[in-house]
């Protein structure tokens, strides 16, 4: 029982990770019509806001601090970081530990002015075109911008550790009436999760009790009709390419100290989150969700040792089975609209 | 000649032609001089041609003819390379058992992911096609190294049983003990020419695959396809199934791309799972595009300039192009040095990415449209309709139709 | 005697019931419209013919078969074959190739593998084809691309294209929608001349009252999914209960 308590947990991070990204592809799909095979690279830009925000913070130089001496006597020079020696040791040393939640902050403006460029810029000119085109276009977009982070951060992964406060591990199941010790779960993976809840909650409820979100609402269902009612339909398309682009973008943020941000990261989780839409319901927000948390966590089930003793190699493929399965028997997904796509 | 009319037959000429006489195009520049880094007729790279090539035109008979766009044709080819190195590992490094068996075994799992993958199409496509991949990819990395022997790849070692092989037999792939890497080196005006026998192979299996995929373009097969992709409501409402038709599309490119694979092993005897991951499949649809997708002679003329360009680019580093831009004064220059390498050496996979973003954009029809344009303005006249479609069938004009004949 | 025979057909999209025990019987060569005014089921009638839909109960009989549950390429081979809202051609293909596919549908089945013979070899099937665009008044226009046509020549191409199959039965969704009266007309003087010249029968679903009195030998309404009437167009332009529900409304 608490096994299985463990790996429902276990699942809910990357879980939230791929419904916050699904989130935003389903949202583009839904309101744009457009496959945006360019969505990963925005969830690694999140990420490597994050880093860049870490960089800065870390940024130092070197003073000659006369109250310490080495061993011959004379002063010691010490690296000072920027920000301890504008606000003082404590805050500076407090702003450093928290540069990943910190981020948040940047990573908004950042990724919504992203967005904008990439919709206004590239992604209006494919509204029209087929499929295939938008998703040849998108792909290269995406091989340039990771090409492009890769010339300014390497290609190694960087650690990017959470706030000291949230770097060790809770005893969740005593919480819950387990032993002491049986499932142990590391707070930031709580956070993430929090975090994504949060997120998803907010873009369900702007779209809902927001006249702007009952436009797009409308739009998604019948994009002619709202057109004609003399709505001005494509700037708030635009608008909403951004807030998905944010969304990626704070699913990267928040993902650092889970996974040391790299220049691939983004199709490794692009793949999925198709996966993911495709088993939620192509245009369908709430599957999106439902689907990305569904995955996560069988494919947590499917790395326990037990199961890869029954079916060797089924934590490699599980989703992918799953995305099969769902495609054969319900073409429209689990939550998908009847009619939808189901060529 | 060989069932192909007249312009066809030019067709093809011209093709053999420019296969053949690879060894010299490529090579245009003499030994030593500042521009022989961009020539490129060495055996290596004009093999890779020529096989991405064939994979390419694979592909097209899926993507370009019936208008299915598969993001996971990279299995296909890995596929084909274990089976090949299989084969050089258990019988013999003969190099036509292992073709064979590369085909049939490419053929037979593309048949497999094709009856599922087709019951959908359009985007559902792409993505089933990208996820049956992309679990074949991590497949051949975990659960299936005994067969593929996941990081490391498939080998052929000196301990294999080789059972067909005697105890003098070559050490390497041979067609019948001629060894593919065989060269014979040209000097001639201060240029050398290398002619080798795999890239001869390779170059040879190409011109029948060329002709193969010909033949398909001009048969009525081709034309059902071709039919597929513009209207599939249409020609399930005139009678005729559409799932055997662009299943046997998926089988045909799914042996072109097994072909291919088992000519990479055939090259260079080993075979890993990294020629399976998806973003391969991409460089397969980049090439397509790039050439011209619906075309014959497009996706060979887009996997040569890839994987030309890829050799060119990855080779020029910054002293090379200090070198060249030696003449600028130096405030100007470093600038110039630093722009020019981020597109270069290892920034060529950026350019790839810029490439591939300008030809959706600008050149959709890719190299081929391209070309008929710029010789659409020498003649002063847009390019020729529906070139491709020689006059089938001279006859007298037609009588005047008995009904009025204008639309509204 | 039938050719086609509807019985107690209904269809349920959730809440809405489109057809309500609806009854047809379309006699063998003969013109049978189908009107009724917008949502009247009348499309959702003829997906069901052609198995784009299947209905909750009833059955549909051609020629004393069952097409229920048989997929559009089995029931075009069965001799029914149909003209959409839309035309649906293949623009991308030249008009001779267009002409093409469907005599090799008729020559090959549901599917042949035939990789290697060649189109141009096959002079009987062009043969076929030019005919077929000639009898139609398009043979000068074959080696055009089919998507430059205009609207009414994509739609005779569209006819020339089923009709070349010698269907027995041919389904006309809205022939003439959007079109001018010029060309009204002519598609008009064309399928009387179809029928004049072949053993076809017709089910038309139209909404201009014209064309439906020009060619239609018997009439079906439909109202709200259910047959209100069906008669002659003499009897059915002075029913009353079809002006109240129908003509009256359009009047």
């Amino acid at each position: 029982m608490d096994a299985i308590f463990l790996q429902i947990l276990n699942g809910l991070d990357k879980g939230s990770a791929y419904a916050l990204i699904a989130l935003g592809l389903t949202l583009i799909f839904g309101t744009l019509g457009v496959v945006n095979f360019a969505h990963g690279a925005l969830f690694m830009l999140g990420a490597f806001c994050a880093v860049t925000l870490q960089k800065l913070f870390s940024l130092s130089y070197t003073v000659i601090d006369e109250t310490q001496k080495d061993f011959l006597g004379n002063p010691l020079k010490v690296e000072v970081s920027y920000l301890e020696g504008w606000f003082g040791k404590d805050l500076g040393g407090a702003l450093a530990d928290w540069s990943v939640p910190l981020s948040i902050l940047i990573a908004i403006p950042i990724m919504v002015v992203i967005g904008f460029i990439m919709e206004r810029g590239l992604i209006r000119h494919f509204y029209k075109r087929p499929h295939a085109d938008q998703i040849l276009v998108t792909f290269g977009l995406a091989i340039v911008l990771q090409e492009i982070v890769k010339y300014f951060f390497g290609a190694n992964p960087i650690q990017t550790p959470a706030p000291q406060a949230f770097r060790g591990a809770l005893d969740f199941g005593v919480l819950v009436g387990f032993e002491p010790g049986a499932v142990i779960y590391p707070f930031w993976r709580l956070v993430y999760f929090l975090f994504a809840a949060v997120l998803i909650g907010a873009v369900f409820a702007f779209l809902r009790f927001t006249t702007f979100g009952m436009v797009v609402r409308a739009g998604m269902a019948d994009r002619e009709t709202v057109g004609l009612l003399g709505i001005n339909i494509d700037k708030r398309f635009t608008i909403m390419f951004g807030i998905a682009a944010a969304v990626a973008g704070l699913a990267g943020v928040m993902y650092t100290p889970i996974l040391s941000p790299h220049y691939h990261m983004g199709m490794d989780f692009l793949v999925i989150s198709f996966v993911v839409v495709v088993v939620g319901g192509m245009g369908s927000l709430p599957g999106a969700v439902a689907a990305g948390f569904l995955l996560g966590i069988l494919q947590s089930f499917a790395s326990m040792n037990e199961v890869k003793a029954v079916i060797p190699g089924i934590d490699q493929v599980i989703i992918y089975l799953v995305a099969i399965v769902i495609l054969l028997v319900r073409p429209r997904g689990l939550m998908g609209k009847a009619g939808v796509m189901e060529e | 000649m060989l069932g192909l009319n007249k312009r066809d037959t030019r067709f093809l000429i011209i093709v053999i032609l420019l296969t053949l006489f690879t060894p010299f195009l490529l090579q245009p520049f003499p030994e030593g001089s500042a521009m022989a880094q961009f020539n490129g007729g060495y055996p290596d790279l004009m093999a890779k041609i020529a096989i991405f090539g064939i994979f390419a035109m694979g592909f097209n008979i899926l993507f370009g003819l019936t208008g299915y766009l598969s993001f996971g044709h990279a299995a296909f080819l890995g596929v084909g390379s274990y089976a090949a190195v299989w084969m050089f590992k258990l019988l013999t490094l003969n190099v036509f058992p292992a073709l064979i068996l590369a085909v049939l075994v490419a053929g037979l799992f593309s048949a497999i992911i094709g009856y599922i993958s087709l019951r959908r199409s359009g985007i559902y496509f792409s993505i089933l096609t990208l996820a049956m991949a992309e679990m074949s990819y991590r497949l051949a990395y975990s659960v299936l190294t005994p067969i593929t022997n996941g990081e490391t790849g498939l080998q052929v070692r000196d301990t294999d049983p080789r059972i067909l092989d005697g105890a003098g037999a070559a050490q390497y792939p041979n067609l019948f003990g001629l060894e593919l890497s065989t060269s014979w080196d040209w000097r001639v005006l201060g240029h050398v020419f290398t002619f080798n026998v795999g890239f001869y192979f390779c170059a040879v299996i190409a011109i029948v695959m060329f002709y193969v995929s010909l033949r398909i373009a001009r048969s009525p097969f081709g034309l059902v396809l071709k039919a597929i992709k513009s209207n599939q409501t249409r020609v399930n409402y005139t009678g005729m199934n559409s799932r055997p038709y662009t299943l046997a599309a998926f089988v045909i490119s799914g042996m072109y791309a097994g072909l291919a694979g088992g000519l990479l092993a055939v090259m260079d005897p080993l075979a890993g799972a990294e020629r399976m991951v998806w973003t391969a499949s991409g460089e397969v649809v980049i090439m397509t595009i790039l050439g011209g997708a619906g075309t014959l002679l497009g996706p060979v003329l887009g996997a040569g300039a890839i994987k030309y360009l890829e050799n060119i680019f990855s080779k020029i580093n910054e002293q090379v192009l200090h070198d060249w831009f030696s003449f600028l004064p130096d405030w100007l220059a470093d600038p110039v040095v630093w722009l020019a390498s981020r597109f270069t050496g290892e920034g060529w996979a950026l350019t790839l990415g810029l490439m591939f973003m300008a030809v959706v954009i600008f050149l959709p029809g890719g190299l081929v449209e391209g070309g008929q344009k710029i010789a659409g303005w020498f003649r002063r006249k847009p390019p020729a309709d529906g070139g491709d479609d020689p006059e089938h069938h001279p006859k007298p004009a037609p009588h005047v139709p008995h009904m009025a004949n204008t639309g509204d | 005697m039938a050719i086609l025979e509807v019985k107690d057909v209904s269809k349920r999209f959730g809440g809405l019931q489109a057809l309500k025990d609806v009854n047809l019987s379309v006699a063998e060569n003969t013109v049978h419209a189908i009107i009724g005014p917008n949502g009247a089921g009348k499309s959702t009638l003829l997906n069901c013919l052609v198995g784009k839909l299947m209905p909750d109960t009833g059955s549909v009989l051609f020629q004393g078969q069952s097409v229920l549950g048989r997929k559009p390429h089995e029931i075009n081979q069965m001799g029914i074959s149909r003209v959409f809202q839309t035309p649906e051609i293949f623009g991308d293909l030249s008009v001779q190739e267009n002409m093409l596919i469907p005599v090799f549908a008729k020559r090959d089945g549901a599917f042949r593998l035939h990789p290697f013979e060649t189109v141009e070899h096959e002079a009987e099937v062009i043969d076929e084809a030019m005919a077929a665009l000639e009898e139609f008044g398009m043979a000068d226009k074959r080696h055009m691309h089919a998507a430059s046509l205009s609207r009414g020549d994509k739609r005779r191409l569209e006819m020339a294209m089923c009709l070349v199959q010698r269907p027995r039965l041919l389904l006309l969704d809205e022939p003439t929608a959007g079109m001018a009266r010029a060309n009204t007309n002519r598609t008009i003087d064309l399928l009387r001349e179809i029928m004049e010249r072949r053993d076809i029968t017709m089910v038309i679903i139209e909404h201009d009252m014209h064309v439906v009195f020009s060619l239609a030998d018997r009439i079906t309404v439909l109202a709200q999914g259910m047959p209100l009437v069906e008669d002659t167009p003499e009897n059915i332009k002075g029913h009353p209960k079809v002006k109240e529900a129908y003509l009256g409304e359009a009047a």
